[in-house]
């Protein structure tokens, strides 16, 4: 390492911090449909993951439909994709809470088995349909590629898009929770469920608009996904348990410690990745989480209310 | 004498379920299989310690630990490193560029045994680290857990990301652990060699009645004092805390009992199975053995023996003739097992079989079952609801004609 110029260092640092802030659009993405629903409802979602699969999948068969039918399209199908996984997966979702979730609100830990039974027969069912082989969609000619910003510091677009649907994602989770009345009623029910059903709330369809929203932001989280690795049935679940450390991490509740602890995390693994292998970088990462966590079992955020 | 009868084996309910089990473990499966079918169902019986300490843990203490493959792993891993120790002694390692190491120390440029690999010459040490190193372990998590109040889902993951960070580890430090293969070729124990048809047959019976003597300290310790501690910790933790008890420690001896349970399962599938390697220390494999306690019933230690079993021949059918099939059962059995029967197959056995065990004994007794009697009592009820809904329809046949009154009341 050493020779190097000042400059090189500081691209280095850069591209490297940059690499952070992708890692951090990616579980950021994630950890809000997970934080909404875990820190909204206190219901542990194991197929998160695959909630994130189906988006993903959506998105590459939109991909290659207009690949074979409209290639025309092909320049604006991505904005099309991820709307269309919002809603596959919202609606997965929606029909997983009616089905399974409703059942077990006042049971946590067995939500947390009941979805990870949910999550294997979800990786079956797309293994069964689309091959245990990684798939990724074609890409729109303009994502692919970078741009140079100063020499020898490269920033691709892909990773560019992503943190900027990032951004307009996490805007409208904070709409929606702060400003919207599905907010308010949102925010009513975790406070107070009896008492929000006395003022007439119906708390069940909260509930289960909460978890399908959530589901739907894993959709998107899986359509942005595909712009930047291949997608397996598995993949999802590959992301599963950092996304719980994110969350937990933040503190449940709260959606700016989401934010604060995804990109703690993010900016760590990959920073001591530049030092070390990425193996090593991952277990110091998490071991420290953890250690964190020791101190402030509540998470970084907690909010202060009385238990 | 009579409290060991009682506390121990259960009373006689108990007692019989034991020994049903026993005899089962001991006598059916030995007559009823080969030595290769056997020792299958020594592996399989490996994973039922995990769930003995997952019941005492989960279903008494409310802890749901989703890392007790960790402490299975790290039982596995101390037997595993003696028996490898054993294998590459500089005789048969010596086409190695080291020889006297494990080979797969010699594949990643390893001139030098690891100081940490050294004590693991002796057995005797083998044998401390196998209960002691898991449960140091476990006092850990515990202590950096329990005391600071850490409990519920924040704890399942904990220990679930504890599980991955034990496997990466595992995987990423290949020269140490022998990365993702693990440790392979053990091949004899003080001599000993493991791998003969008759050591396959006395590593059973060993696993067996090391299983079973888990079952009775398990039983032991749920019928003194703690054991009901433990129940109500699980139900209303703040009133044992308010009644002056220290709930953490506690919860640090359980978790560590059950881990020093699943440390022995795991040094025992490494005797039978001949091999230790990461993919039975993973998130995966640790929530796997939380299915098997649960299928067995999460409050019955024998339960969790037939839970193991059951899943586990399941397993192994399927995904030998319909491999796509498995995961849809495995995921099935995971929503089924917690919707429809929570208690597991010791929950149906206590609804079902019990009952009809009671009616044939009563029958074979007396020939005149106990419902007999309560049958013409049941008749009055039905007859009486019978009448009483007679009557509430009179009354509602009548009650427009005290509607017409009240209408024709003089305003």
């Amino acid at each position: 390492m050493e020779g190097m110029s000042l400059s090189e260092w500081g691209s280095i640092i850069a591209m490297q911090g940059f690499a952070g802030i992708s890692l951090f659009s990616v579980l950021l993405l994630m950890a809000l449909g997970l934080a909404i629903i875990f820190g909204q409802m206190g219901v542990i979602n194991m197929a998160h993951g695959e909630f994130m699969a189906i988006g993903a999948y959506t998105s590459y068969m939109i991909a290659m439909f207009v690949e074979s039918y409209a290639g025309w399209f092909m320049d604006y199908y991505f904005f099309f994709a991820i709307v269309a996984a919002f809603f596959v997966a919202f609606l997965a979702g929606y029909a997983a809470e009616y089905l399974l979730i409703r059942h077990l609100y006042k049971r946590p830990l067995d939500t947390l088995l009941a979805t990870w039974g949910l999550s294997l027969i979800l990786q079956q069912i797309l293994r069964s349909s689309f091959g245990a082989r990684e798939v990724s969609p074609p890409l729109p000619e303009w994502l692919i590629g970078s741009i140079e910003i100063a020499e020898g510091l490269e920033i691709p677009i892909n990773g560019l898009v992503v943190l900027g649907l990032t951004a307009a994602v996490t805007a409208g989770v904070f709409y929606l929770l702060f400003k919207s009345r599905w907010g308010l009623r949102v925010r009513a029910t975790t406070q107070n469920r009896v008492m929000s059903g006395a003022v007439g709330i119906n708390t069940q369809k909260v509930d289960r608009v909460t978890f399908a929203l959530g589901c739907g932001i894993a959709g998107i989280a899986g359509a942005a996904f595909t712009t930047i690795a291949s997608t397996g049935p598995t993949s999802g679940s590959l992301y599963i348990v950092d996304t719980f450390l994110v969350v937990v991490f933040g503190g449940a509740a709260s959606l700016l410690g989401t934010i604060a602890s995804a990109f703690s995390i993010a900016q760590a693994q990959s920073i001591m990745e530049f030092f070390m292998n990425g193996s090593m970088a991952k277990v110091l990462t998490l071991l420290t989480i953890i250690a964190i966590l020791m101190f402030r079992p509540e998470g970084l955020f907690a909010s202060k209310i009385r238990k | 004498m009579q409290a060991i009868y009682r506390n121990v084996f259960g009373g006689k309910s108990g007692l019989i379920g034991l020994l049903i089990l026993a005899a089962l473990i001991f006598v059916v499966m030995p007559l009823s299989m080969d030595i290769f079918r056997l020792n299958l169902v020594g592996k399989y019986l490996t994973y039922a310690f995990v769930a003995v300490g997952l019941v005492l843990i989960w279903g008494y203490g409310g802890i749901l630990s989703l890392g007790q493959g960790v402490f299975f792993g790290l039982g596995g891993y101390c037997m595993a490193m003696f028996l490898k120790l054993e294998a590459s002694d500089p005789q048969s390692t010596a086409i190695q560029s080291t020889p006297g190491i494990p080979d797969f120390m010699d594949w990643n440029q390893i001139t030098e045994l690891p100081f940490f690999w050294e004590p693991f010459h002796s057995l005797t040490f083998t044998l401390l680290a196998i209960i002691v190193v898991p449960s140091i372990f476990a006092y850990l998590i515990g202590v950096t857990m329990f005391k600071r109040r850490v409990s519920g889902v924040y704890f399942a993951i904990i220990t679930q990301a504890v599980a991955a960070i034990l496997t990466i580890l595992i995987i990423g430090q290949q020269g140490f652990t022998g990365g993702v293969n693990g440790i392979t070729d053990l091949k004899t124990l003080l001599g000993w060699d493991i791998r003969t048809d008759s050591a396959k047959y006395v590593l059973y019976y060993v696993n067996g009645a090391l299983l079973l003597l888990c079952i009775l300290i398990a039983r032991l310790i749920l019928a003194t004092k703690f054991g009901r501690l433990l129940l109500a910790m699980r139900d209303k933790e703040d009133r044992v805390r308010f009644s002056g008890y220290d709930v953490a420690n506690f919860k640090i001896f359980i978790f560590c009992v059950a881990a020093a349970f699943s440390a022995i399962g795991g040094a025992m599938f490494t005797l039978q199975v001949g091999f230790m390697s990461p993919s039975f220390v993973g998130i995966v494999p640790s929530i796997e053995m939380v299915i098997f306690a649960a299928v067995g019933g999460r409050l019955s230690l024998i339960g969790a023996v037939y839970g193991t079993l059951l899943v586990n021949w399941g397993k192994t059918t399927f995904s030998e003739s319909f491999p796509e099939l498995w995961l849809f059962l495995m995921g099935g059995l995971f929503i089924a097992v917690v919707m429809l029967f929570p208690n597991g197959l010791a929950g149906l056995y206590d609804k079902y079989a019990k009952r009809f065990i009671v009616s044939i004994r009563n029958m074979g007794s007396g020939f005149l079952d106990k419902r007999t009697f309560q049958k013409p009592a049941f008749m009055d009820r039905v007859l009486m609801q019978a009448k009483l809904q007679a009557i509430a329809t009179w009354l509602g046949q009548i009650r427009p004609q005290r509607d017409d009154l009240k209408h024709k009341q003089p305003a």
